[in-house]
C-alpha cells in the first residue's frame, strides 16, 4: 500500500514537472521543472531498488547537468520564447500527436501486456554489487566511456571557445 | 505492490513529453532540455525492466546512458553558446543555416 502511495506521489510530481516544463515559456522555469522531473525519478528508482542508479541520479543529473544547463542560460541571458508561425504549426501537430502516442502507449501497456507486480526494492542495485558488474563484465564498455568524456570536454573547450580566426582579425583592424 | 506495466506507463508518458517539447518549443535550450526528458523516460524503463526480470545489466546501461547524456549535454551547450555567438539569438525558427 506504501509502495503504491510512494508511485503515485513520485509518479505525479514526475508528470506535473514534465508538463510544466512544455507549459513554461522562460528557460529558466523550464530548466528548475526538469529538477523536479529528475528528483521525482530518483524517488521511483529507489522504489525499485536501484539505490546506486538514483544517487548517480541526483547527483549527475538534478546535479552536474542541470547545473549546466540552468549556467547556459543565465550566461546567453535567455527571455521569454517569441511566438513564431512555425510554432503555431507545431503546436497543432505536437500536442495531438503526444495525445494520440500516450492513449495508445497506455492501452498497449495496460491491456496487452503480460507483466507480474515487482515488490518495493525486489532487486538490490547496491554500489557494490553495480561496481562489480561494471569491473568485471562491462571493464571495456566503461573504460570507452571515459575516453567518450574526455572528447566531449575537448569538443565543448574547442566549440565554446572564440573562434581564433576573428580575434585575429579583430585586432588587425 | 506496483505491476511494471504503471512503471512503463509513466515512462512512455515523459517520453511523449519529452518529444511535444521537442516539437513545440522554439527555444534552442528548451529543446535540449527536452531531449533529456526523453532519456530520462528511457531510463526508467531500463531500470523497471531490470527489476521485472531480476537482471542488473537494465541498470548498468542506465549507467552508460547517463555517461552519453552528460556527455551530449556538455557538447550540446557548447554548440548552443557558438549559435548564439553568431546569430544573437535562440530562436530556431532564426537558425536556418548549418554554417557557423
Amino acid at each position: 500500500m506504501l509502495h503504491l502511495l510512494l508511485f503515485l506521489v513520485f509518479g505525479f510530481a514526475c508528470v506535473a514537472g514534465a508538463v510544466n516544463l512544455l507549459v513554461q515559456r522562460h528557460p529558466i522555469n523550464s530548466a528548475l521543472s526538469l529538477v523536479l522531473v529528475m528528483g521525482s525519478l530518483a524517488g521511483e528508482y529507489l522504489l525499485l531498488g536501484a539505490e546506486f542508479v538514483a544517487a548517480i541520479q541526483v547527483i549527475v543529473y538534478a546535479g552536474a547537468i542541470m547545473v549546466l544547463f540552468v549556467f547556459v542560460i543565465m550566461l546567453l541571458n535567455a527571455g521569454e520564447e517569441e511566438r513564431t508561425p512555425g510554432s503555431r504549426v507545431a503546436l497543432v501537430l505536437g500536442l495531438p500527436g503526444m495525445l494520440i502516442g500516450s492513449v495508445l502507449v497506455a492501452w498497449l501497456l495496460l491491456d496487452r501486456s503480460p507483466t507480474r507486480a515487482v515488490a518495493a526494492g525486489a532487486l538490490k542495485g547496491d554500489p557494490q554489487t553495480i561496481g562489480w558488474l561494471l569491473f568485471h563484465n562491462y571493464l571495456l564498455p566503461f573504460e570507452v566511456t571515459s575516453i567518450l568524456v574526455l572528447i566531449a570536454i575537448m569538443g565543448a573547450v574547442v566549440l565554446a571557445s572564440q573562434p581564433r580566426m576573428d580575434a585575429s582579425t579583430k585586432k588587425e583592424g | 505492490m506496483v505491476p511494471l506495466s504503471c512503471y512503463l506507463l509513466l515512462s512512455g508518458v515523459l517520453f511523449a513529453c519529452g518529444v511535444t517539447g521537442f516539437l513545440i518549443k522554439r527555444n534552442i535550450i528548451a529543446i535540449f532540455m527536452s531531449i533529456e526528458l526523453m532519456l530520462n523516460g528511457v531510463n526508467l524503463s531500463f531500470v523497471a525492466f531490470a527489476a521485472q526480470w531480476g537482471a542488473l545489466s537494465g541498470q548498468v546501461f542506465v549507467f552508460f546512458v547517463m555517461v552519453v547524456a552528460a556527455a551530449e549535454a556538455a557538447v550540446g551547450l557548447a554548440i548552443i553558446i557558438a549559435v548564439f555567438r553568431t546569430r544573437e539569438t535562440l530562436n530556431v525558427d532564426y537558425v536556418n543555416l548549418l554554417k557557423l
